[in-house]
């Protein structure tokens, strides 16, 4: 789980991988549609697809001939969430000093 | 509950950011990071080593019930300028994580609110992200607390 994790960390790191994810939120594409929006090699527009793909954060469905790529938002949520355990955990220590300092002005 | 913690990890770049405004005069919460009694109280380490000023240094442990080492770690003073700023290092003993160098700033607000700016920077993205998700199993463990807690409520 943890390595499936930091595969979508670094999946999003990427701006091609970014650019990618923001097309598809708007609407679901083709491999093909999807590259002619880039300049790079389609071989490489399809690399990054299997990335995204393979951490969840698209998912293929066939339409006829046409495989079409949906984004992902559940496992997008996920990542917008990989923060805040570490955001509550400084929240708590903060909490906790503040506390501690009240108290001892008081005294 | 009210979120006045705010922690922003920019991508591809190796630091964390982390922000918070005490309702604490800045005198107080400068305090709180300097003397070695509060540190304990707050930060849940016993302190072993606490030596407060430019090119001082520091240790903290943490033992198990069973006498054991849980987690200690250490770092040197590089510089502290009394409510203003410290700069100093932190590194956990007997881990694969490398030393991660710490930027504070305090700032006073009014006369009881102060804010702390913290500034990590961690020797590569790889490893600030490693250190994002520590907590990562704490935090499933917490909501999983709070879903027992609302059933509970239920009944």
């Amino acid at each position: 789980m943890m390595n499936l994790r930091r595969d979508v960390f670094q999946a999003i790191a990427n701006p091609t991988r970014r650019t990618i994810l923001l097309l598809l939120a708007a609407q679901s594409m083709t491999a093909g549609s999807i590259a002619s929006h880039f300049d790079t090699a389609r071989p490489t527009v399809s690399k990054h697809l299997q990335i995204l793909t393979e951490c969840e954060l698209l998912k293929q469905e066939q339409q006829g001939r046409e495989i079409y790529y949906h984004f992902n938002a559940q496992k997008m949520r996920e990542v917008a969430d990989f923060l805040e355990p570490f955001r509550q955990m400084w929240e708590e220590k903060f909490n906790k000093l503040e506390q501690i300092m009240l108290n001892y002005k008081s005294k | 509950m009210e979120r006045k913690t705010n922690l922003t990890a920019p991508d591809g770049k190796q630091e964390i950011l982390i922000e918070r405004i005490f309702d604490l005069p800045l005198n107080l919460l400068f305090l709180a990071y300097t003397k070695a009694e509060l540190v304990e109280q707050w930060m849940g380490n016993k302190v072993i080593k606490w030596d407060h000023k430019d090119h001082g240094s520091y240790q903290l442990e943490t033992i198990g019930e069973s006498g054991n080492v849980l987690f200690r770690a250490n770092g040197t003073i590089h510089k502290s300028i009394e409510n203003q700023q410290i700069i100093r290092t932190f590194e956990m003993e007997n881990s694969t994580f490398p030393v991660q160098l710490e930027f504070l700033e305090f700032e006073s607000i009014d006369n009881n609110t102060s804010k702390l700016a913290m500034k990590i920077v961690y020797k590569s993205v790889l490893d600030r992200d490693e250190m994002l998700k520590l907590p990562f199993a704490r935090g499933i463990h917490l909501a999983h607390n709070r879903i027992q807690q609302i059933i509970s409520n239920l009944k």
